[in-house]
């Protein structure tokens, strides 16, 4: 859990970009969310920077949209506070939606409206005068890559262009944030990268402070500063993607994965088995699964170097990893 | 209010440029024209016979040949089918294509959307009502040979603000039914139903109810047919059909003094046959345009508390 610091004065978001400031812009405290008997969310503490992507991680029914749904105060909390930006999204769900922009799950536009009359319409609704609103939609709707299509109907638009038009209609407002519920769903691989970097890019270069939910872990990886991880409407652990490791596998046995050439097998085993430390040798798909409680991998090196040493590798290092595991064990 | 007006704006705009509009507006001008042209033929056969106190302009919207309901009646069968059309899928249309969710988080208050939603419905039915009942009285006026006169058209306006309440109505039902459906074919067939039992069935099945109610012999009292009519009329007001038509073939008819087929002879017996001024053919149906008023406000409220407390949860 990210610590919470006092507001440096003047720590301007967007002069300097890439600059993670030490404000936060969303912040919960024992956040609840109850239907009936079913909880969505439980005790949820959250702390996100302002700069910075924060990604939601967990696996669907995890309580992810219903925790973005209450930052928008588009449902209320059974118990606990949240604030956004410094406003609080029960109370003041207006002052809230005018600063922060919301890519929902599955987003949808007006069919017989054309990519540009959809936009101008979010416009409308944010009273945006339109002699601003169009250059600005123009711009938006060209960054996405969507200027070709400006004027053609959004009913015929493919599940990509649509996802794209969504990040449109979010930067309309010119909002400081932006949650993204799920934006790669659906996606092929090239639309994802695509949107992954543009997701990157607002965050870099406009200092828009960004969270993302996804059950992908490598998308969430491959842009996110920090993550939670999700489960049955609890936030099990959130952090910076390396410190999580640490978090979740504390107290595991570490695994080392080691590639030798398949003949030499047997001797590799044998003088695996002899270096101290050493809890367990098991073969597993041509590798050699090391288990132990320290850090050998060094010493490892050392012994089968002279054996033909192809690879050697710390396995839960990856997201996917501690992900898969913590879901296997729960 | 922020966004009543964009939501306003738009909805009307895809009012007028469906295509589902189109051809129920067809449909009712079609049917207005033709009530309107057929009455307008028999009203030089009545004009001979008619005493002079019956006003000739209003028969172009009351008069029938027996084949063709009249205008009136047109408006009456066909303007729930406009109400609902207009409203089906005022919601759940919204939710199922996913804009609503995304209409929400923008910084508008959520009363805004229906609220807007609803005053572009009843802005459209109001602009086809004024449009077919004065393309009808634009056909009507050389066939008749006869403008209207000031109280003509009084009565018309009467006319047209029940209508346009009336339709209203449907409307608002409609707008509860997308709410409460998830489905739009759910939402639509429900207002079907809905819209068959208030202009069929109803008036069918108050006959039966108030003979279980009040029954009537063969040799029964005239005490005991009132209290039959009675329980009849009644039970047939239940259906905010009967009300508009009870409303409007008074307002338009000067004549109409009283409800109901059965008239005993003491009732009419030294009438002086005549017509009512127009406050007074209003004071008659007071009445049914208060339920027909309060009918629609209650839909509406009732839709407006189901949508603030809805959960946007897909």
């Amino acid at each position: 859990m990210a610590a919470i610091v006092t507001p440096q004065p003047g720590a301007a978001v967007g002069v300097e970009p890439a600059a993670r400031s030490d404000r936060l812009a969303i912040e919960t405290h024992g956040l609840r969310k109850q239907y009936g008997e079913f909880v969505a969310v439980d005790a949820l503490d959250l702390a996100v920077r302002e700069g910075e992507v924060f990604g939601l991680l967990g696996p669907n029914g995890a309580g992810k949209t219903t925790t973005i749904l209450m930052l928008l105060g588009l449902t209320e909390p059974t118990a606990g506070t949240a604030s956004v930006l410094g406003c609080d999204p029960t109370h003041d769900p207006l002052k809230v939606k005018r600063l922060v922009g919301y890519l929902p799950d599955n987003v949808g536009f007006y069919e017989d409206l054309t990519a540009r009359e959809n936009l101008l319409f979010t416009a409308d609704l944010n009273s945006i005068p339109r002699a601003v609103a169009r250059p600005r939609i123009d711009t938006l709707l060209e960054r996405v890559g969507l200027g070709d299509v400006k004027d053609k109907r959004a009913g015929q638009f493919s599940r990509g262009m649509r996802q794209r038009l969504g990040i449109a209609d979010v930067l309309v407002k010119d909002p400081r944030l932006v949650i993204l519920d799920e934006p790669t769903i659906g996606l092929d691989p090239e639309g994802t990268r695509e949107l992954l970097d543009l997701i990157r890019e607002l965050s870099k270069e406009h200092g828009i402070t960004v969270m993302l939910s996804s059950h992908l872990l490598d998308q969430v990886q491959r842009v996110c500063d920090e993550v939670g991880i999700f489960v049955k409407g609890q936030l099990v652990a959130a952090g910076p993607v390396a410190r999580l490791g640490e978090q979740l596998l504390a107290g595991q046995p570490l695994v080392v994965e080691v590639q030798v050439a398949p003949e030499a097998h047997a001797a590799a085993a044998a003088a695996l088995a002899d270096v101290p430390g050493v809890e367990s040798v098991a073969e597993e798909g041509g590798l050699l699964l090391v288990r132990s409680q320290a850090d050998l991998r060094a010493e490892i090196a050392r012994r089968l170097a002279p054996l033909g040493l192809l690879g050697l590798r710390t396995r839960g290092a990856s997201l996917e990893d501690i992900y898969l595991r913590y879901f296997r064990e729960h | 209010m922020p966004g009543l007006l964009p939501v306003f704006r738009k909805e009307l705009a895809d009012h007028f440029s469906s295509k589902r509009f189109v051809i129920l507006f067809v449909l009712v001008m079609i049917s207005g024209i033709g009530a309107a042209y057929v009455a307008a033929q028999s009203i030089r056969d009545e004009l001979r016979t008619a005493n002079a106190t019956t006003s000739v302009f209003l028969l172009l919207f009351t008069a029938s040949n027996g084949n063709l309901p009249s205008f009136v009646s047109f408006i009456g069968f066909l303007g729930p089918l406009v109400g609902l059309a207009l409203g089906f899928d005022a919601i759940n249309g919204e939710q199922a294509r996913g804009t609503l969710s995304r209409l929400l988080a923008q910084p508008i208050y959520r009363d805004s959307v229906i609220n807007g939603k609803f005053l572009a419905g009843l802005t459209t039915i109001a602009v086809m009502l004024v449009c077919i009942t004065l393309l009808a009285m634009g056909l009507g006026i050389p066939l008749v040979g006869r403008g209207p006169g000031a109280d003509d058209l009084a009565r018309l306006v009467l006319f047209l603000a029940l209508s346009v309440i009336y339709v209203a109505f449907w409307m608002a039902a409609a707008i509860f039914l997308s709410i409460v459906f998830r489905q739009m074919a759910t939402a639509a067939l429900a207002g079907i139903a809905l819209w068959i039992v208030c202009v069929f069935f109803v008036g069918m099945l108050a006959g039966q109810a108030a003979d279980i109610v009040a029954p009537v012999g063969q040799n029964a009292s005239a005490a005991a047919l009132l209290r039959n009519q009675e329980a009849q009329l009644l039970f047939a007001r239940i259906s905010p059909t009967r009300l508009y038509s009870e409303a409007t073939s008074t307002v338009m008819n000067p004549t109409k003094n009283m409800f109901g087929d059965l008239v005993l002879r003491s009732q009419v017996q030294g009438m002086v046959p005549g017509t009512l001024p127009i406050g007074q053919s209003l004071l008659l149906v007071w009445p049914q345009v208060a339920g027909l008023v309060a009918l629609t406000c209650i839909c509406f409220a009732v839709s407006y508390i189901r949508f603030m407390r809805q959960e946007i949860r897909a």
